[in-house]
């Protein structure tokens, strides 16, 4: 096996040893979490973070990043908890006209070759700013189904590693084995020569934007099941978890090199990262601090990689 | 055209006359009632935002991709840290300054480091140096509120006919940042980076010297802010960065800065931050909320660059 | 292996059998960029089973002819016909790759983070269906085993994984493989020079079969030895025009050399002394791909020739980033400035000033106590303006607001205006009108004579004869070292072009 190669298999591999390290160590330190009730716990933030961090990825996938999924999944977790409870349709209407809206950015964006960190980052005050519009104060509540699916109980495996493992396959056939999916993670890599062989950028471009939206929404619909209520900041934190997440998955911000298996498994690293931190009695200020040092550690390996995979 | 372009290289005019505006605007549905205390309110709080935009308007500039975005993190750090310190004794204000803008310098070296080690996006770097810095705050802090020293917490809220003296400082420094950006070679060489950095590099400016400079220098007028705000508002807390990383970005992309790097401006800081507090200010008089009010931030962010980035993007 | 076998009725090899005047036909094929005109009325004409070899030497309008023909230029005068029918009007890339042209440019145009099963599918918008990526592998296996028995790339291989040979060989395998529309034409535009001799030969031998088979080709390349062996006629351009067509076996490879060269030949400018035993070298280095050493002393202008690419720029960078220290064996001893060819990627400050502009390789000197001088900038700017003639009423004005040779004018101006002793100059005269050609070139030599020396990548013959001294670049190489008096364009054309089995 050539060494380029090997650096490859590596970098591909380092989620899931870093993942299957933690959930050892996780068992470890509390033995009783090794048990369908424990895993479900442990889990449960997991779905939604996974769906935000899989937004996020749509959007690296063509070399832009997002910084407001965050505000997006907080307005559209603050649509399903009014709207889509008290009057579907106007919900359903909302959900998709933000996905609509999504599209348009991706759009503006690509025609206008505007960075998209700082569309973004206007754009987050926006979403944020409809969110508060929509529910001034926290309550709402959530759609009895949707509280149904989030708390579903099948036998043997619980609901969060089959909803993961779903999502990631689903995105994973579409986006790795589809043949648009090539086109898609091609525009990505190498944008003009994608265009010489015929393709619409412009296409392309809106498309994964729309991709990110629907995800986002997904993950909004996903975190008001979980939590019952919404507030208008109830996800902001997750555009930095997202990126992360995705950094984490081996996604890498240029070239169109994306994992969606990866990404739902970086999310779900770093859920686990937080009760992991808070099962070692580790002191809850240092939480932020390790998932930055994590971050930047994973950053670091692979810049160590990537170094022998230069050197070739 | 030409009219068109030569007003866009005005662009601090535009910030300028939106803040004026939206003054008037407020004042005449006041009936001119408490106008002159609006002002006098509005500078004491865009001083802070202008403080920490000075900072940033130097690393837009280094171009496309440049942006920190730990400030908020590099606030609450020097503002925890240099409060605990001083521990409300008069005579530590100076050391206590000294070690913020330690925490700074040690910050924007963290910074360049992780960027040029890693080889990784600035806006990556400086996310993930912020995750650490603002547990470090977390952790130095403890949950206590240490009072900043009485002259400090007096020389932050002084006014002069109603003019905060802070604010007069800070339109001080904004000026000799101003010739440092334009008459040094410093200043140059950040320009001929955003615009072209393999150029630069061929003329023989030293790049990679000054973008270390830059981003410690962002970090250390985070830390200033941290300091003086912890000052102003009775002690450090932790979220206290939390609305001045958008808020940075905000005034510099409205203050007529080129995001696509190489083009910027030191007064369209001050007016997009006067502009940005008197937006708040007047939508509050109308008895709009939060929300209306980030919903117009956003939007007019967004109208602003897409039609100032737009131009840049069909020369390349 | 299996070669040349029938995958899922797709990969059938079956290009369209021809009649003559089937073909593909440029008549009269006029472009022009500015002032320059690049084509001046080309006829070129590839009929079905033929392979057409083209050369010339820079700037003779090989690749803007191929660019015309593949669809990603637009002819300003002239008619494409491709098999009998006029398809001139809205003729793009669309409409070539539907008439079956397809072309391998030389920078690669596949997408590294993709698999070469995912590289083919981009290429081909037909391969769709659950089984796409087994077909996909399957026609691009098949292809690759055609051309190139005992590749060893896996379809599935990430191509950032393969090495820069095999990229190409995808890449060609790709253009030669088929599904809804059928291959009539493929451009090879210096196809071999990233391949080893075995995979050349590979190469050349199915480019013969392609074209015995009934198809057409259209073959570049600077291996004069391959374009002889390959092709049933040769096409010699220069200067924008086609200056021999004739049939392969007509030419030798000094007939060919002869051909690219002028028939009167440029008559050498009056010789100066030569400068080489005036003291110790202010330059002396290596290229990157070994030969001779490159060495420049005070007040020599120095020639880079050579056909573009070959390493030239790549050892004017090596110069500049040795400026200064003199670090292992390479020797650069004293202040060096780089006057760039590509001014949007390497020179231009776009949202400057011609003043400005000037300025930014002198700050130090317009400092005024701790700060750059506006009125000193202004001066510096004007003198230059002056004495190089940048035509614009005013230095403030923004620098884009002049034409492309005054902007490189303003180039030349902020290296000649430095303290640098030593300029290093990329081919910064390309597509320059000939009046400012001649005005630079003045320049050139009042600042030699002054003591200067210059670095000057040139892929133009008349600026070699302003030159002391021309080394030779093929392949990253220097492979030849020329005084001034054995300065002959046909010396400098039978190095640039090799030789070989």
């Amino acid at each position: 096996m050539s060494r380029p190669m090997l650096a490859r298999l590596l970098r591909s591999a380092l989620p899931a040893l870093s993942l299957a390290i933690l959930l050892g160590a996780i068992f470890y330190l509390q033995p009783r979490t090794m048990s369908y009730f424990g895993l479900n716990l442990l889990l449960n933030l997991a779905v939604p973070i996974a769906l935000a961090t899989l937004a996020q990825m749509c959007v690296l996938t063509v070399n832009d990043l997002d910084l407001s999924i965050g505000s997006y999944v907080s307005l559209t977790a603050c649509i399903t908890a009014t709207w889509l409870n008290d009057t579907p349709i106007l919900g359903v209407a909302a959900l998709l006209a933000c996905i609509l809206a999504y599209g348009a950015v991706g759009a503006l964006v690509h025609l206008r070759n505007l960075p998209s960190i700082v569309v973004t980052l206007g754009l987050s005050f926006v979403w944020l700013g409809l969110a508060i519009l929509i529910l001034p104060t926290p309550g709402g509540k959530a759609p009895g189904w949707i509280r149904e699916l989030m708390t579903l109980k099948p036998a043997y495996v619980p609901f969060p590693v089959i909803a993961c493992v779903v999502i990631a396959l689903v995105v994973h056939v579409v986006l790795m084995r589809s043949p648009y999916g090539a086109v898609l993670r091609g525009a990505g890599g190498n944008p003009r020569a994608v265009a010489r062989a015929g393709w619409s950028l412009l296409r392309v471009k809106v498309t994964m934007y729309m991709a990110a939206g629907t995800f986002g929404a997904l993950a909004g619909i996903a975190l008001v099941g979980l939590t019952t209520s919404a507030d208008a900041n109830i996800a902001l934190r997750y555009t930095l978890l997202s990126i992360a997440g995705a950094i984490l998955g081996g996604s890498e911000f240029v070239g169109g090199r994306v994992s969606p298996i990866g990404a739902v498994i970086g999310a779900v690293t770093l859920t686990l990262a937080a009760s992991f931190l808070s099962f070692l009695r580790l002191n809850p200020d240092f939480q932020i601090g390790a998932q930055g040092a994590i971050l930047i550690l994973v950053l670091a390996l692979r810049a160590v990689i990537g170094r022998t995979e230069a050197d070739r | 055209m030409k009219a068109i372009t030569t007003f866009f290289r005005q662009p601090w005019l535009f910030a300028f006359a939106a803040a004026i505006a939206v003054w008037i605007a407020t004042a005449a549905f006041t009936q001119g009632q408490g106008a002159g205390e609006v002002l006098s309110v509005a500078f004491t709080f865009a001083t802070f935002f202008v403080i920490v935009a000075i900072g940033q308007m130097f690393v837009v500039t280094l171009g496309p991709g440049n942006v920190d975005l730990s400030i908020p993190a590099t606030m609450t750090l020097a503002g925890t840290v240099s409060m605990k310190i001083m521990d409300g004794l008069n005579w530590m204000i100076l050391p206590g300054y000294l070690i913020a803008v330690a925490v700074g310098v040690v910050v924007g070296v963290l910074n360049v480091g992780l960027i040029r080690v890693l080889r990784i996006p600035p806006i990556i770097a400086t996310l993930s140096s912020s995750f650490i810095i603002q547990s470090a705050a977390i952790w130095y802090n403890r949950g206590l509120r240490v009072k900043p020293p009485t002259m400090l917490a007096d020389f932050t809220t002084a006014k002069i006919a109603g003019m905060p003296i802070l604010a007069l400082l800070v339109i001080l420094i904004a000026a000799v940042m101003h010739v440092v950006l334009n008459r040094t070679i410093y200043g140059r060489t950040v320009i001929a980076i955003g615009q072209n950095a393999r150029a630069a590099r061929l003329a023989g400016l030293e790049v990679n010297r000054v973008r270390f400079l830059t981003y410690v220098m962002c970090a250390v007028f985070a830390a200033s802010c941290g300091y003086v705000l912890a000052g102003f508002s009775g002690g450090a807390a932790l979220n206290m960065g939390q609305e001045y990383l958008l808020a940075s970005v905000a005034v510099v992309v409205i203050g007529g800065t080129s995001v696509a790097g190489g083009f910027s401006n030191i007064p369209g800081l001050w007016g997009a931050a006067l502009f940005l507090f008197l937006l708040v200010t007047m939508l509050n008089t109308f008895g709009l909320g939060a929300g209306v009010r980030l919903l117009l931030t956003g939007l007019i962010i967004i109208a602003v660059i897409t039609l100032a980035g737009g131009s840049r993007s069909s020369e390349r | 292996m299996t070669p040349n076998e029938s995958v899922g009725g797709a990969a059938a090899p079956a290009p369209v059998a021809g009649e003559a005047g089937d073909g593909v036909r440029l008549s009269a094929i006029a472009k022009r960029f500015g002032a320059v005109v690049a084509l001046g009325g080309v006829s070129l004409d590839v009929p079905p089973g033929t392979c057409v070899g083209l050369v010339g030497h820079n700037g003779a309008g090989k690749s803007t002819l191929m660019n015309v023909l593949a669809g990603t230029l637009t002819a300003d005068e002239g008619t494409i016909a491709i098999g009998g029918d006029d398809v001139t009007a809205g003729y793009a890339i669309a409409r070539a790759r539907e008439r079956g042209v397809r072309c391998i440019f030389q920078e690669l145009s596949l997408c590294p983070n993709l698999t070469v099963a995912e590289n083919a599918r981009i290429e081909h918008p037909s391969l769709t269906g659950l089984s796409w990526r087994t077909e996909a592998g399957r026609l691009i296996r098949a292809k690759l085993d055609e051309i190139f028995p005992g590749h060893g790339i896996s379809p599935g291989a990430v191509v950032a994984d393969l090495s820069i040979a095999r990229r190409q060989m995808v890449e060609i395998a790709r253009a030669f493989s088929q599904t809804a529309t059928p291959v009539r034409l493929v451009i090879l535009d210096e196809p071999t020079s990233s391949l080893d001799q075995t995979i050349a030969r590979q190469l050349l031998d199915h480019i013969r079969r392609f074209v015995d088979g009934g198809g057409s080709a259209v073959f570049i390349s600077h291996l004069l030895g391959e374009v002889l062996d390959i092709s049933d006629r040769v096409v010699v351009m220069k200067d924008g025009l086609v200056v021999a067509d004739e049939p392969a076996a007509h030419f030798d490879r000094d007939g060919l050399v002869a051909a690219m060269g002028s028939v009167g030949g440029h008559a050498a400018a009056a010789s100066t002394q030569s400068r080489r035993d005036t003291g110790a070298p202010k330059v002396a280095i290596d290229a990157r791909g070994g030969g001779a050493r490159l060495t420049a002393h005070p007040g020599e202008i120095v020639g880079l020739a050579g056909l573009a690419g070959h390493g030239q720029t790549d050892t004017l960078l090596d110069v500049f980033a040795r400026a200064g220290r003199t670090k292992g064996a390479a020797i650069v001893d004293g202040r060096v400035a780089f006057v760039a060819g590509d001014r949007q990627t390497d020179g231009a400050f776009p949202l400057w000033s011609i003043a400005e502009n000037i300025g930014i390789g002198s700050l130090h000197a317009l400092k005024q106590g701790r700060f750059i001088s506006e009125a000193k900038e202004g001066e510096l700017a004007e003198r230059w303006r002056e004495r190089i003639g940048i035509r614009a009423p005013s230095v403030w004005n923004p620098l884009l607001s002049l034409s492309g040779g005054n902007q490189q004018k303003a180039l030349f101006a902020r290296a000649l205006a430095s303290d640098a002793d030593i300029i290093l100059m990329d081919d910064p005269m390309r597509g320059v009108d000939v009046g400012t050609k001649q005005e630079v070139y003045k320049i050139i030599r009042e600042e030699a004579e002054k003591g200067r020396t210059f670095l000057w990548y040139t892929t133009e013959m008349d600026e070699l004869l302003i030159c002391d001294h021309i080394y030779v670049f093929r392949e990253r190489a220097i492979v030849a070292d020329l005084t001034r008096s054995e300065l002959t364009e046909e010396a400098v054309i039978q190095a640039s072009f090799r030789q070989d089995a």
